[in-house]
């Protein structure tokens, strides 16, 4: 299979950046995103518990939202650093990076 | 009873609550419930509107308007010089008080009108006047004026956000049909109001119960400031109620707007415009404290008052 398409050898990869924060926050986000370069997100609902303490969903100003965006490296950091600049101070937020194979690498 | 039994619901919440029971009132009927009871309240005012003389409104919603202004502006100097409290926190706490609480008017209604007290209806034209104008004086009031705020962001939260479009849409629908209208609606909007309220209160004294250790943290100045402040604002509503010639039940209604802290729309408003107020401080005071309170004594002493205020004018 590999003589036939090399690229089967190295899978594309890209960065998954995963936000969990205030629900307050989807507004915003939502237009620095695509402002900062990524080309799509999916935000789901989120509950737990950290350092703002318990994070239920039960109202508005307890919900928390969890926001996945696939892009690249450059991408992922500037998002990064743009967050952590913005709202790290303020607002209840996490962030991290991990690596994902992508099956069209053409859409990230 | 001195409260207006589906207050009862409330503490059936809190007490929930409190014993760390596992009922849960799932985030999505929260939503539609809310929904559902600003839409509700929007209708019933919009009806009422359509038998009242808009012109003669503006007159009275310019005063209203304009004396509820000085609770924020007053609020303010107390919690930063009495209370010592940093410049964002008094603010936001500040707007919170200036704000209006949707359910607490709800309540003040079906109390009047369970004792028979009759009530001017299109009153809701303040609600929806009162909501916004102490958000913004919050936010000048965490600025000082020292920095450029978000101001198209913050008034399209505050303007387009679902509580005021809901209830403007309501009114505004509630006035085009007339009672005639809005008439095959009844059973849905008006029939079933009280049992939405009802899920509504239980669902806050849940939410009421867990802001109880917020409220613990924030100290004592901060617990009597949300029971005096809800006392002082009521009484300045009363009087302004009385003097722009509303009855006995319009003026403890618009007290009970002057007392109620929105717990709604200004923490959503606050958040993103003064993102450094601890909103624990906030909305622990708005709805852990003055909530409850104004729901349990609040109503009945305001209606008091606008008696004894009602009776020295005539």
């Amino acid at each position: 299979m590999s003589q036939t398409n090399p690229t089967h050898d190295a899978p594309p990869t890209r960065k998954l950046l995963t936000l969990v924060c205030e629900a307050t926050l989807e507004p915003l986000l939502t237009h620095d995103l695509p402002a900062l370069g990524a080309h799509g997100y999916t935000i789901t609902d989120a509950r737990g518990r950290g350092d703002h303490g318990e994070r239920d969903g039960a109202w508005p100003a307890a919900a928390n939202i969890r926001i996945e965006v696939i892009c690249d490296e450059a991408t992922a950091r500037a998002i990064v650093a743009f967050v952590q600049q913005r709202y790290y101070a303020n607002y209840g937020m996490v962030a991290w990076l991990s690596d994902v194979e992508v099956l069209r690498p053409a859409k990230f | 009873m001195p409260f207006e039994p589906v207050v009862l619901f409330f503490l059936l919440g809190l007490a929930a609550g409190i014993l760390r029971s596992d009922l849960k009132i799932p985030g999505v009927l929260y939503e539609s419930i809310s929904l559902f009871l600003l839409l509700a309240i929007g209708l019933k005012g919009g009806v009422e509107l359509a038998k009242h003389p808009v012109g003669e409104l503006l007159g009275q919603a310019a005063i209203v308007v304009a004396v509820a202004a000085l609770i924020p502006l007053a609020a303010f100097p107390v919690l930063r010089r009495l209370g010592g409290f940093a410049r964002a926190d008094a603010a936001s706490i500040a707007a919170h008080y200036g704000s209006v609480s949707v359910v607490t008017f709800a309540v003040a209604a079906a109390w009047l009108a369970g004792r028979g007290e009759e009530a001017e209806g299109h009153l809701v034209v303040f609600l929806v006047l009162l909501e916004f104008p102490a958000l913004v004086i919050g936010v000048l009031l965490a600025r000082g004026g020292s920095r450029e705020a978000p101001w198209g962001r913050i008034l399209h939260e505050v303007l387009a956000g679902k509580s005021i479009l809901l209830l403007v849409g309501g009114l505004l629908i509630g006035w085009a049909a007339g009672a005639d209208g809005i008439r095959p609606l009844d059973r849905l909007f008006f029939d079933l109001f009280k049992g939405m309220l009802a899920f509504f209160l239980l669902e806050m004294g849940l939410v009421a119960a867990g802001r109880l250790g917020d409220l613990r943290r924030a100290g004592g100045f901060l617990l009597g400031f949300a029971l005096l402040m809800p006392l002082a604002a009521g009484a300045l509503g009363a009087a302004t109620a009385t003097v722009v010639g509303f009855s006995v039940g319009g003026a403890a209604l618009l007290a009970t707007l002057y007392a109620s802290a929105s717990y709604i729309a200004a923490p959503a408003a606050m958040r993103i415009a003064v993102p450094e107020a601890n909103p624990a401080l906030s909305i622990g005071a708005a709805l852990g404290i003055t909530f409850p309170f104004n729901l349990l004594l609040g109503i009945p002493a305001y209606h008091w008052l606008a008696t004894q205020l009602h009776g020295v004018v005539r």
